[in-house]
Order: C-alpha cells, then structure tokens, then sequence
C-alpha cells in the first residue's frame, strides 16, 4: 500500500507539521540492488540464534540434492545390469543396485522433511524476531515519529516488507539447492561422458544468453505490476472506510466507474507480464528437445559404434530433463531478490530511525512522588530558530490545578507535551520533585503520569480491558469505581453486555462523547500523581461534557493536573491559571488576584459579561 | 459439503469466460498429448541403438523428439499465458464485485465490519483464489491427462508392469485429499492470525500517543508477541504437514521406479520387454513425476482457495436491507415536507426508536435533543435510508422514503456529520466529492458559504492541496466546514446537522456559526443540537428520550411545561457559557500583550 502521489507534509497548528521532515521515513525506488550486502549481513545477524539449526538445514539440504543427482545414474546401473540379463539369466546384482535404489530413497525422505522443517523453523524464527523487534523499536520511538510518518506506511513496512524478507529466506536456500544441483548434474554427465558432456552442455549459454535479455525486459513490466496494485490498494482502503460518507453523497456508481478504471489498469499490467513469463515456456521446452537430440544422435551413434553403453544415453537423458528447471527457477526469482533487497532496506531503515526521547543510561526509576512540578526557563522548538516555548518557568505545587490559557499557537498543547516527555526540551528543564524528566526512565515516568486527549482512542476489546488499559489485574470493582467517578456507569450498564460490550473499531458503536468518558475512566483507574487534560471535552457533546464537568474535583483531587479547556468554569476553579501568549506566560494567579491585577485575563473576563449579553440578544432575535 | 459449493461457485467464475477457458483447455490438452510422445520415442531409441539399427534412424528419431517438443511448448506457451489471464479476469471481476458490493452495503453490515479484515478480504482472499484458478484448476487437468494417459500407454505396453508401476497413484490421491483437509484449518487459522497482527499493530501505531500517555508499551508488546507466537507456530504447523505430505510423495514415487526396475528387469529376463520399452516405463514415469508431486500444491491452493472462497463470498452473499425496492421511481427534487408516521427502529433486536411521529414543513429547522443514545442519531439516518425503519414509515413529500430510489432520495438529502472523512485527494476534489465534475466557480462559491475559502486560498496550492492521508491536517473546525462545503455543492432541499463540536477557537467558532445559518436557508433541516442557539430559533424542537418522542414544540412552549426538555435546558444547554477565546474575538481584545 504505498503512495502513489508523491508528496506530504504536516500543517496545522500544535505539535503536528510543524515537525520538518526529519525522521520521516524515506520512500525507497520500488527496486534497488540485486544484492545489498549490508541488509545480507544484517540478515546473517539475525540468523546467528538459530546457527545449529541453519547449519543443520544446509546439510540435510545437501544430501538431499546429492540423492536427487545420484538417482540417474542408480538408474543406468540397472540399466547395464538388464541389457546383459537376458544371456546371464542372473539378477543378483540387479538386486544389489535396487538395494542401492531403495537406500537412496529412505536416505532422501528423511533428508529432505529434515531440510524442509529445519528451514522453516529459522525462517519463522528470524520473522518472529524481525517483527518483534520492529515493534518493540515502534514502541520506543518517540511521538515526533508518528507526527511524521502515516500509520500505512509503517504498517506497510511492518507486514508486507516483513513478507517479503519471508519469502527471501527460503529463496535463498532454494537457489542454492538449485545451484547444487546444477553443479551436481554437470559433475555427473563429466563423469559420465567427457565428449557427450561438451556436446549437450553447449545448450546452456544459449540458455542463459535469452535468460538475460528476458530479465531485461520483464523488468519494468514487473515494476509496473507493483506500482498498480499499490493504487488498488489505496483506492480499496479508502473507500472501504470512507464508505459512509461515500453513501452519504451518492458517490458509488462514480467510485466504482473509478474503481473499475483502476482495476482494469492493474489486469492490463498483469496480463502484459504473464504474456512475458509465459514466453519462457516454449524457449525452455524447445532447448531441452535440442539437448536430447544432442544427446540421441551423438550418443546414439556413439552406441551404434559400440563406444558407448545405451544405458549412458539414458542417464543423459534423465539428466538433461532435469537440468533446466533450476536455471529456470534461479532467473525467475532475480526480480523477487531484488524485491526483498529493497524490503530488507526499508525494515533496517526503520529500525535505525533514531530514538529522539531516549531513557539515558543512567536513568532511574521515579520514585512515588508528591507531584511537584517545576519548570525552568524551558524552551522547544519543532524546527530550528523557530521556537515556540520561549523560556517558561512555572512553580507547581503538589495537588494544585493549573488551567493553561491561551490563543491556538500560544504553547499549551506543546507544554503539556513537554510534561508528559513526548518531547525532550531543547532549553531549560522539567523536573519533578526535582527529578529532571530526562534523569529517570520513561517507563516509571508514565507510570505515575496520564493523560486525556482531544480525540479518544480505544482500542479494540471490551469496555473493561479499555478502562483497564495496562492494568489488565485491576478487578471489576475497581473499574466500575472509576467508571462511575467520570459518571459512565450508567450508560455502560446499559448495553448489552455491559462492562464486557466489546469496542469495535473506532468505537463506532459509541458515540465521541461516550468514548471520551471511557478514556476518563482510564486515566482515573491509572490513579496517576500527574494528570493532563488535553482539551480533553472539545470534541464531545455537551451532555457528556456536563457529566464531565461535575466529574472533574473528583479526578482533580490528590493529584497535580494540568488542564488546557475553553469552559471559563473549568478554568475559573483552577487554583492557578497561566495565560500563554507566544510561547511565554504573560500571567499568572487564580482567579482573583488575576482579576484584580486586571491584564489580559480580566479583560477577557470582563468580556464575558458583555459578550453573555450578546448571546441572550442572538438566541432572542 | 460446503467446500464443494465454494469450488463449484468459483469455476462458475472462471467459465464466465468460455472462450479463454476452453482455450485453455485445448492447449493444455494438446501440451500434454505432446508431452506423452517423447518417452516413447526414446525408449524406441534405446532399442534402435540395441539393435545396432543405423545412424539415420536415430537423427530422424531426434528430429522427431524435437519438432514435438517444440508443439509442446507453443502450446504450453498458450496454456500458461490463457490460464494467467483466466485468473487474472476472476480476480479483476472478483475485485470489482466486491468492491461495489461494499459500496453498496447498508450502514448496518459496515457497523459490525473492521476496515483491515474488508482489506484483506479483497487483496489477500482474491489473491489466493486467483492462484489456485489459474495455477490449481488448470494443472488439475493436466495432471489428470497426463497420469491418465501415461497410465493407458503403459498398459498397453505390458499390463502386469503397468500395475505395479502404478499401484502408488491411488495411494498419494488419498493421502492428499487427508492433508489437504487438515491443512484448510490450519491456512483458515493463519489468516485469522494474521488479521489480529494487523489489528494489534494498526491500534497500537494510531493510538501511539495514548500507549505512550500511560506508559504500556510493555502490555502493548506483550500482546503483540502472543499473536506473532501463535502465527509462526501455525506456519510452522502448516509446514510440516505440507513437508511430510510431499516426501511421502516422493518415496511413493522412488517405490514405484524400484518396483518397475526389478519387476521390469524380470520381464526382460523372461523375455517379455525389451530395455527400450523399460526405459519408456521409467521416463513415463519421470513425467508424472513433476505434476504428481504439484498436486500436493494444488491440494494446498484448493485449501487457501476455499477458505478465501468462503470469506469473499460471506461479503458477496450479505442481503442488503436497504436497497432499491423494484418499482423505485427516481424523483427530481423535492419540496421538503418530512414526515415520521409512527417509526420504530430496532439496532439487532435492540429497540432504538420507539413509535416516534413527526412532520417538518418544507424549509422548517427541527432540533433533536436528547441525551445520548436517545435515538437523535437514528432518527436523521434514517431520512436517507442508511438504515431501514422496522416499523412506521417515513415520508417526503407524501411519498414513502422506500419508494424513491436510493440514489435519488440521497440526492435530495445532505448530510453533514461529526466523523469527516477526508479522502486523499485535493481540497478541491474534496469539496465536489458528491458531484465530480463541478466547475471551480461552484467548490469556490460552497467553499465561500462554508467560510473554509480564505484558509484554502491562504495554502500555497490553493485549491490543489492535497488532504487526507499524505496531504495536510485539517483540523476539527476546518474539518467541519468542510463537510459543509460537500453539503452546500449538493443543494439539497432536506439538510441534516451536526452541532456538537464546541470547537476549538474563537474564529472558527464564528466561522462554522455564520456557515450554518447561511447552509440552513430554506431547506429543511434537523439539527442535532447542542447550542442554545440552535435549539431557541428552531421551528420543532424533538425532546428524544430512550427511542420514544418526550416532547416537542418550540422554545417559549417547552420551557414553560416543566419537563426533560426544561431539565435538559437546565443541564447542558443553560451554561452555554462562551469560551473564553470566543470572548477575546467578541471584545475585540485578544490575549496578546
């Protein structure tokens, strides 16, 4: 599911886009090198845990093949054995060489499951570590990534690049196989027959001369073939979850004349590179039809001669039938090793994209803390030389509730970030309890820390496991607790299956208010020192928001919470309120002494009067 | 049986193009009639040669060979380039099928669907069941011809050999048919797997900010490393029961020469066979080696094919409720006279509304209100029939919501609601995205009502900014105006609202104000109101409570009757305080120093 329209970049207002492109994720071109040593060694690395394993796939692998040419010539010895037959009348030796024949057949099977399973484990063990580390490294790597980098794309990377690496595992033992066998066949006819040898193998340049030219100009069509399902893809996904607002509009019969068009582009694709694949076909056919005559004239009259035992010509043929598959096999899969060329590029990319909020080596684990909050002169800028925290220094003591107050672009979503260490400041410091955020781990920091945003997110589960979210041990009572502090309890109980109604995607079956109280729920049940709210009620509707707002000196209590909010109520019962102006604090007080300094604050909140009388006007007119 | 229907429905597929598919048929018919000549024409070699026969029969013998082979591959070419596009063609018609029933599905399929598991229903299912027509259904064939008819030549050449030779073929079907049953759980498993990776990482990368807010990358990745536990072990399940199925082959195989190499070289000894007709024996079997041994794929590819084969056509099968009832008439445009006359609506036998009567005077504003989960929702999906009402009816114009076709009564309703979707395409496209094909004059003219033009212009590609997925962030408010500015390009003379949005700033704010009242202008509307504005100029208020109609009127009246609609009033819409960056926009003083 890759792009196809080449260009992205964030905007907006807050943490979003104002980001650059540093840490984004490069598109790589759709197919690179045939053989990047770095991702091979890379690779090797992650095939070290399983050496034994690897080791003992090789050479079963190699018995296997050696069973496989040996079979011929098994053949051709009980061929010389029958022609002499009829005059002996003797078939002891016949039944030593099928004694040889049976050996080599329970030699083979044992081999080969032996080969076939052992590869399978490490290939299956490499994939699970590759994904687990992909994820572990997704899990580390700090918010500016995701600010940057569409959920797709990583996904992109995370499956089908990761599918590809799959198939390039067993690719490569298969193309060795199939290089040994190749060098076994040519071995055996040479031992056969030195002159017959030289005569059959002059197919094979010619052989590998058309190969060449082929993968020359299947290329491009194998290209085209992957640049027009990635716009499938695209144009699926989209409609697939944009299909309300499809309907909605009355979109469908264009979306499937568009559909169509699309679809239609990527058979046309196809079709061109299946008729090239398949051209491959009567090449192979026709050449190995001149190898065995090679073989029936030369080695016929050779026979006639009496220079040759008929049983040889058989062997050859046997061997020529099957030389070609593995010549075959080994050009076809040159577009699949570049292809995971490139995929093994992109992984290690991803895997290298620098942590930018890293715990330091020396980093400590928070200690339980009271919740005092200190910042000193603390600057951040997304983008060099444009800062937008310009030197905030704010005193927060244990259990107070601090409103942030200000214009969109004045700082508080950046602040708040900064709190939570989605960012590490680029001037000044956060400390709490006089821990600088950057001294301890992110983990023990998260712990005591949590955070209620804009838009809610569940995730996929029951109600409870979203409650419950990271506190998978926290029983039934607990959870109804907090569900009932932000008030949710009520409407929880009444679906169907109450605190077990599972969440489906989205949560399309709540309504945006309904979610967000079940994030409030969340924060609560993680019973955090530090609480942030994140305009946490803007999106939500007003009845949800009324139960919030009686909810929030209950969530407010015992804990240090940093609210950014539009309701002037929230605001006006915070012990402190900071007015932001730019990336500085222009104010600050409750809401009092805020009042009677009478700056910026008072003057919006005398405002209020006035612009409340404009509202009865309006509704009344 | 079930698998045999799925298989039945997708050859029904594949012959939907009889020509191809007998094409297909007559190369690989011919391919493997070629293919049988060449063993016999060298076992007649290696008796010429016994013989002491002379030099020019065996050149004739390779030309022979040759000009077979080379029938052979002209129509293996034809076989394998007809079989690819059969499969091809499946999986373009299986594509668009299900893409358009998706379109086409009412709302109540898609609540219960997850986007990944439609995805990969149409990529990876469709995929599958292409490789198995063109690789599984054809070289079924194939396989049939040539054991067949190897088996009828060696026959006809020594029976006894032919029977012990061939004892082995029955055998390897039967084991095969058992692993390939085995191995359809396991593939069925695996894709079920699968889907759960991809909704642990997709949750996981959306909600990045949340697992990181509560520190639980840990849980996150422990609940990873389950799922990827259990898929590599299913691979690995799978595996070994494909890797033991294929050696069991093999040593099936390697049998029956040793058998037909000791039995024949007792024939020849007893003078029944010639070395000439051995060899045939044994390059005969050398041809049914390869095709016998692909069965086992074949075998696997018909497992994948048919637990695909299931899922695509579980969407392909699912009954629309909502669809054009035969006899729809397209209707022009409207005038606007809603009417609900004693509409109940059950959410899977969940009842949601409850005998609810109304009526809406063409260019009337009706207010729902309510608290959630009261039925405001439902009541406004069901005018555009995203939802079929169980019971009652719902007019336009007198004439029931049924009896217009879908597509013409959504042309006549605009909906602009909370979730907006933004398609990956420029703003422009995104405005005239229910009437592709709109001058720029008109999304210009929408983009203007809606107030979202000047933040367009202010983008430096204007109108050609690209939104969604790899284009800009819009944010709530400009979200909003512009699925005003969809609404307003339609025209429609019923309009459905969404207020809820307490945005975020004092401009937008003002913004999204002055874009309602201008879209609100003589059409009917219905409000899902949460502004005391709103609900104060409206015509009908609808007090919704659990499904069922509580009060309505207008504002003096309600507010007068001590109801809900009073409590309501009093809970959630009297401190409609103004935020406090609306106050710096109407004081004229912002915060700035």
């Amino acid at each position: 599911m890759m792009g196809w329209h080449g260009h992205g970049f964030g905007g907006g207002g807050g943490w979003r886009g104002m980001g650059g492109r540093m840490g984004a994720l490069d598109e790589e071109g759709e197919l690179g090198a045939f053989y990047n040593h770095r991702v091979v060694s890379r690779l090797i690395t992650y095939i070290m845990p399983h050496k034994g394993l690897a080791i003992l796939s090789l050479l079963t692998m190699l018995i296997t093949t050696a069973t496989i040419v040996v079979q011929p010539w098994i053949i051709k010895l009980s061929i010389d054995e029958l022609v002499d037959a009829p005059s002996r009348g003797d078939v002891g030796a016949l039944a030593f060489v099928m004694g040889l024949f049976v050996a080599n057949i329970c030699v083979r099977f044992v081999a080969n499951y032996m080969y076939q399973t052992t590869l399978a484990r490490v290939s299956q063990g490499v994939l699970y570590t590759l994904r687990s580390r992909i994820f572990a490294h997704l899990q580390r790597l700090s918010t500016s990534f995701y600010d940057k980098n569409e959920v797709g794309r990583i996904m992109s990377r995370g499956q089908n690049d990761v599918n590809q690496l799959q198939e390039f595992l067993n690719l490569v033992i298969s193309s060795l196989a199939d290089m040994l066998s190749l060098f076994g066949i040519i071995l055996a006819m040479f031992l056969l027959d030195v002159q017959l040898a030289l005569i059959t193998l002059t197919v094979v340049p010619v052989l590998i001369g058309i190969m060449v030219v082929w993968q020359r100009i299947a290329w491009g069509t194998f290209m085209r073939v992957r640049q027009a399902i990635a716009i499938v893809n695209a144009n699926l996904q989209e409609n697939i979850s944009g299909v309300r607002v499809v309907q909605a509009l009355n979109r469908e019969e264009t979306n499937m004349r568009r559909f169509d068009q699309v679809n239609n582009g990527h058979l046309d694709a196809n079709l061109h590179a299946s008729r090239l694949s398949a051209a491959l076909m009567p090449t192979v056919e026709i050449l190995t039809a001149v190898a065995i005559g090679l073989v029936v004239v030369f080695g016929g009259s050779m026979a006639i001669n009496g220079t040759m035992e008929v049983s040889v010509i058989v062997a050859f043929a046997l061997y020529v039938q099957r030389f070609f598959d593995p010549i075959r096999n080994l050009t076809m899969q040159y577009t699949q090793f570049q292809r995971a060329m490139t995929s093994g590029v992109r992984i290690f990319a991803l895997l290298d994209t620098p942590v930018e909020v890293a715990d330091k080596k020396d980093a400590v684990e928070l200690p339980p803390v009271r919740g005092d909050v200190a910042l000193d002169d603390v600057r951040f800028h997304y983008v060099p030389d444009v800062e937008v925290v310009r030197g905030v220094s704010l005193d927060v003591k244990a259990g107070e509730t601090v409103a942030l107050v200000g214009e969109t672009g004045a700082g508080k979503t950046t602040l708040v970030a900064l709190l939570n260490r989605f960012y590490d400041v680029t001037g000044g410091r956060i400390t709490i309890d006089g821990y600088d955020l950057r001294d301890v781990t992110q983990d023990s920091l998260a712990r005591q820390t949590a955070m209620v945003l804009q838009e809610p997110f569940l995730f996929s589960g029951s109600i409870r496991d979203n409650i419950a979210y990271n506190h998978a041990e926290a029983p039934l009572e607990t959870v109804e607790e907090a569900a009932r502090a932000v008030g949710a309890h009520e409407f929880i109980m009444k679906l169907p299956e109450g605190y077990d109604t599972p969440v489906s995607e989205r949560g399309q079956s709540l309504s945006v208010g309904q979610r967000q109280l079940i994030s409030f729920a969340r924060a609560l049940l993680a019973d955090p020192r530090i609480l942030v709210l994140d305009e946490a009620t803007a999106n939500i509707d007003s009845y949800s928001e009324s139960l919030i707002q009686q909810a929030l000196t209950e969530v407010f209590k015992d804990r240090t919470s940093f609210v950014i909010a539009h309701r002037l109520s929230t605001i006006r019962n915070a012990d402190r309120i900071v007015v932001l102006g730019h990336g500085q604090v222009l104010e600050q007080g409750t809401h009092d002494s805020l009042m009677s300094a009478g700056g910026a604050y008072a003057n919006l909140y005398n405002a209020y009067f006035a612009a409340g009388a404009g509202v009865r006007e309006e509704a009344g007119g | 049986m079930r698998g045999m229907r799925i298989l039945l429905r997708i050859l029904g597929l594949a012959w939907r193009r009889p020509r191809h598919m007998t094409s297909a048929y007559v190369a690989l018919i011919a391919s493997s009639g070629f293919a049988l000549v060449v063993p016999r024409l060298l076992g007649n070699t290696v008796d010429e040669v016994l013989r002491g026969g002379n030099f020019s029969e065996v050149v004739q013998l390779a030309l022979l060979i040759l000009l077979v082979s080379a029938g052979r591959g002209v129509f293996a070419y034809g076989q394998t380039y007809l079989s690819e596009w059969t499969g091809q063609l499946v999986a373009y018609d299986l594509r668009n099928s299900i893409f358009n029933k998706l379109q086409r599905l009412s709302f109540s399929y898609h609540d219960g669907q997850q986007t990944g598991d439609q995805m990969s229903r149409a990529t990876a299912d469709v995929e599958a069941i292409r490789n198995f027509v063109q690789g599984g259904l054809l070289r079924a064939l194939n396989i049939f011809i040539l054991v067949f008819g190897a088996a009828g030549l060696l026959f006809f050449l020594n029976w006894r050999l032919a029977l012990v030779g061939l004892l082995f073929v029955p055998i390897v079907a039967y084991r095969s048919a058992v692993v390939s049953l085995s191995l359809r759980e396991v593939w069925t498993y695996i894709l079920r797997v699968t889907g759960k990776m991809t909704t642990v990482m997709q949750e996981n990368l959306a909600g990045a900010r949340v697992v990181r807010a509560f520190g639980a990358q840990e849980h996150e990745k422990q609940k990873f490393d389950v799922v990827i536990t259990d898929l590599a072990e299913s691979h690995l399940k799978a595996n070994r029961r494909q890797v033991f199925n294929s050696s069991f082959i093999q040593i099936m195989f390697g049998a029956a020469t040793v058998a037909i190499l000791w039995f024949g070289g007792m024939e020849i000894v007893n003078g029944r066979l010639t070395p000439g007709e051995l060899t045939q024996f044994i390059f005969y079997l050398g041809l049914i080696q390869g095709p016998v041994r692909m069965s086992g794929m074949i075998l696997n590819n018909f497992s994948r094919a048919v637990s695909a084969g299931q899922r695509i056509f579980e969407v392909l099968d699912s009954p629309s409720p909502v669809a054009d009832k035969e006899g729809a008439v397209p209707v022009e445009r409207v005038k606007g006279h809603v009417r609900f006359e004693d509409v109940s609506f059950a959410y899977a036998k969940e009842p949601v509304l409850d005998h609810v009567s109304f009526e809406a005077e063409p260019g009337q504003v009706v207010a729902l209100l309510g608290m959630p989960g009261s039925g405001k929702t439902t009541v406004v999906h069901l005018l555009p029939r995203f939802y079929d009402a169980t019971d009652g009816r719902v007019t336009i114009d007198g004439m029931d919501t049924r009896d217009f076709t879908l597509e013409s009564l959504r042309r006549n309703i605009g909906i602009a609601m909370q979730d907006v979707f933004l398609f990956s395409a420029t703003m422009a496209d995104n405005i005239a995205y229910g009437r592709p094909g709109t001058t720029r004059e008109e999304v210009e003219r929408a983009a203007k009502i809606a107030q979202l033009h000047d933040f367009i212009v202010s983008q430096p590609d204007g109108y050609e900014t690209w939104i969604g997925e790899r284009g800009i962030t819009l944010s709530g408010g400009q979200r909003q105006r512009l699925a005003i500015a969809r609404t307003v390009l339609l025209d429609p003379p019923v309009l459905v609202l969404d207020d809820s949005t307490s945005s975020v700033d004092a401009s937008t704010e003002h913004l999204l104000r002055t874009a309602l009242t201008e879209v609100m202008r003589g059409r009917t509307t219905f409000v899902i109101a949460h502004r005391l504005s709103t609900v104060r100029s409206a015509d009908v208020i609808l007090v919704l409570d659990e499904g069922r109609i509580a009060e309505q009127g207008r504002h003096d009246e309600l507010v007068e009757r001590d109801g809900l609609y009073r409590k309501l009033y009093e809970l959630q819409l009297l401190p409609a305080e103004p935020t406090i960056d609306q106050l710096a926009a109407d004081s004229g003083k912002g915060v700035r120093p």
